[in-house]
């Protein structure tokens, strides 16, 4: 299956200060449906700024991004709202929980805004926590979870639309080596299922284990190698 | 490829649930910030209430006493000396057609004792007034114990007490006819009035008849205050002619009042005191609007990554800044909701311990919640804009 879910054509970004900061220069990548791959670079290499391009959170300065066959350029704001939260899943560093809800209704509001009623959204949350193991923590609050758990809530909630395409920003970042490996292994048994993953990250350990990887450096492409996957 | 089929939406249920994640998550903050606005809608409605109890109570007590009530009494006017009241001014005053009753005191320079012992200068505040049987009904008086004068007792030594000077001569009761000392005569106790809610004077006098007066005192002068029941339609029209009717020689010598005019104008000063106290309350408001303008700001920056998670999940500036101007409208309301509640409830409390009917205007407190509601928004516009505003990837970035 080789669907382009993302396509960045000679993307750039210029944040507008002086001097003016290049922070992705003439990027070119297709991530096609069903993809498990990882960005890579050192800090200030453009993995944030790409990934918010991607998740059209932010317009590029120059060249053409497409997301599930949309060119965002033509789309105004509301619509890239409408957008993301029909095709684009994403998990942060932080998890952003909401504190005071529970693991329940933190997943059900991957669907908030797609028009769907607590009721039924509450029903595929429950789906997407058995997905990720957290069956039993259901009414738990985002306080009485470990970080593993809460990242993995994060990810019942990017999943819980069958989005075409997942964004993890830093997915490991504030967790041990063990409850990462977790969480990685998780991203792969997602991957299995269909979904299609793109991790931003800068633990080359993590990246080793995905079948193909991005480097950036400098705003730029430096390798993109993809695994023979045996 | 269609650019156009894309739009997030909210389900209206979950619109409110949104605006409430700040006072579910925070609510010590919460509930502090609307109590400014539930302080300010409190007072106000409480104010409205009360004036408007209190005036309902007003309107009873005149109702019962009835505004068509008249004296007459001689305007003692400069450089005129001590003007009286012509003899037969009862009688032409009578002769006006919608006059319906009339009856007149006339002041009896002697001082009431309890008995003959008692030193001269302990004269208790009491004065004597000579009347006729019909003042009672005039004035609309009642008695507590035994009867009025009659037209027999009227000509004997007997007195009838107001309630002050019962309480001040020790005499409570008619029984066994107690004797009073009033101008070295000994004159009978038949009767005590009640209190006159009109005519403090009256409480604090003994009446005796006009003939008794006469005859024991030698005591014979025109009336010094002539009371008038007129048709309440026509109260004004009399109040007009009487000067010229009750003394055509000089009529600028007549003085004509209407006692309910008192109550009428106490309740006129408790207007302006309203108009203060709705000030205040205004001003309460205000400053709780302000509180609440204030908590949002400081929400909005609090809650950064939430807002950049909901503009990740899909959220519209749109719905971003909906849910901040619902939750200061929210805020807003409930305190606005808990203030017509205590201001209800101070109205009704005061009421029943003043033994008044409970009123609150209903306006007060559609008006009090309307202008909560309409604090709350306008104290959440800029927060709700700044929220919006904020570009998802700056959100985010914490």
């Amino acid at each position: 299956m080789n669907v382009p879910v993302l396509e960045l054509k000679n993307v750039a970004k210029v944040y507008p200060t002086t001097p003016p900061v290049h922070a992705l220069r003439r990027i070119d990548l297709t991530v096609d449906s069903g993809e498990l791959m990882a960005v890579v670079g050192p800090s200030g290499s453009g993995k944030s700024t790409m990934l918010h391009i991607m998740g059209t959170l932010d317009r590029p300065t120059g060249g053409e991004v497409t997301v599930a066959g949309y060119r965002v350029a033509e789309l105004t704001d509301s619509e890239l709202s409408g957008l993301r939260s029909a095709h684009i899943g994403f998990v942060f560093q932080a998890f952003h929980l909401l504190t005071g809800y529970s693991a329940l209704d933190n997943v059900a509001d991957g669907l908030l805004y797609t028009g769907a009623a607590l009721d039924d959204r509450r029903e595929r949350a429950v789906v997407a926590l058995g997905t990720v193991g957290l069956s039993h923590r259901i009414g738990h609050v985002a306080a009485q979870l470990s970080g593993g758990e809460r990242q993995r809530v994060a990810l019942a909630r990017a999943i819980v639309g069958d989005h075409s395409l997942v964004l993890a920003d830093e997915p490991t970042g504030n967790l041990d080596t063990k409850t990462s490996e977790g969480i990685v292994e998780l991203l792969h048994d997602l991957n299995d299922a269909g979904t299609t993953i793109v991790v931003v990250t800068h633990d080359l350990e993590i990246a080793e284990t995905l079948p193909r990887i991005v480097r950036l450096r400098d705003g730029q492409v430096e390798s993109d190698r993809s695994k023979v996957v045996a | 490829m269609s650019n156009g089929d894309f739009h997030s939406s909210i389900h209206p249920s979950d619109l409110v649930r949104t605006a409430t994640v700040g006072l579910r998550t925070r609510p010590l903050r919460a509930a502090l910030s609307a109590l400014g606005i539930m302080i300010g809608i409190g007072a106000m409605v409480a104010v409205l209430g009360l004036s408007e109890s209190s005036k309902s109570e007003l309107l009873d007590q005149l109702e019962r006493l009835g505004t068509n009530l008249l004296t007459i009494e001689a305007g003692a006017g400069i450089g005129r000396g001590d003007a009286e009241l012509p003899d037969e001014s009862v009688d032409m005053v009578g002769r006006i057609a919608p006059v319906e009753a009339t009856s007149y005191v006339i002041d009896v320079p002697v001082n009431v004792y309890r008995t003959d012992l008692i030193p001269e200068a302990q004269t208790g505040a009491i004065s004597v007034k000579a009347t006729e049987p019909g003042l009672l009904e005039t004035v609309g008086g009642t008695m507590g114990v035994g009867v009025f004068l009659d037209d027999a007792t009227a000509a004997y030594p007997a007195a009838v007490l107001g309630s002050v000077a019962a309480m001040r001569l020790g005499i409570d009761s008619t029984e066994g006819t107690p004797l009073i000392w009033l101008g070295d005569e000994w004159f009978a106790v038949t009767g005590i009035m009640n209190s006159l809610e009109l005519h403090a004077d009256l409480d604090r006098s003994v009446l005796i008849g006009e003939a008794a007066a006469n005859e024991f005192l030698a005591h014979d002068a025109p009336p010094s205050l002539i009371y008038v029941r007129a048709e309440p339609e026509d109260v004004l029209t009399v109040a007009d002619v009487i000067p010229s009717t009750a003394n055509p020689q000089f009529p600028d010598q007549v003085e004509v009042n209407r006692p309910t005019d008192a109550l009428e104008a106490a309740e006129a000063a408790d207007d302006t005191l309203t108009a203060l106290f709705l000030g205040l309350g205004g001003v309460a408001l205000l400053v709780g609007g302000v509180g609440i303008a204030n908590v949002m700001v400081i929400s909005v920056l609090e809650r950064r990554s939430e807002i950049g998670l909901r503009r990740a999940l899909g959220a519209t500036r749109r719905h971003i800044s909906f849910q901040f101007l619902a939750e200061s409208s929210l805020l807003a309301g409930a305190g606005g909701t808990a203030g017509v509640l205590l201001g209800a409830g101070i109205t009704a409390g005061w009421a029943y311990y003043r033994g008044w009917d409970t009123l609150v205007p209903p306006v007060a407190l559609a008006g009090g919640l309307i202008a909560a509601l309409l604090i709350g928004t306008l104290a959440g516009l800029y927060p709700a804009l700044r929220a919006s505003r904020l570009s998802p990837t700056e959100a985010l970035r914490t």
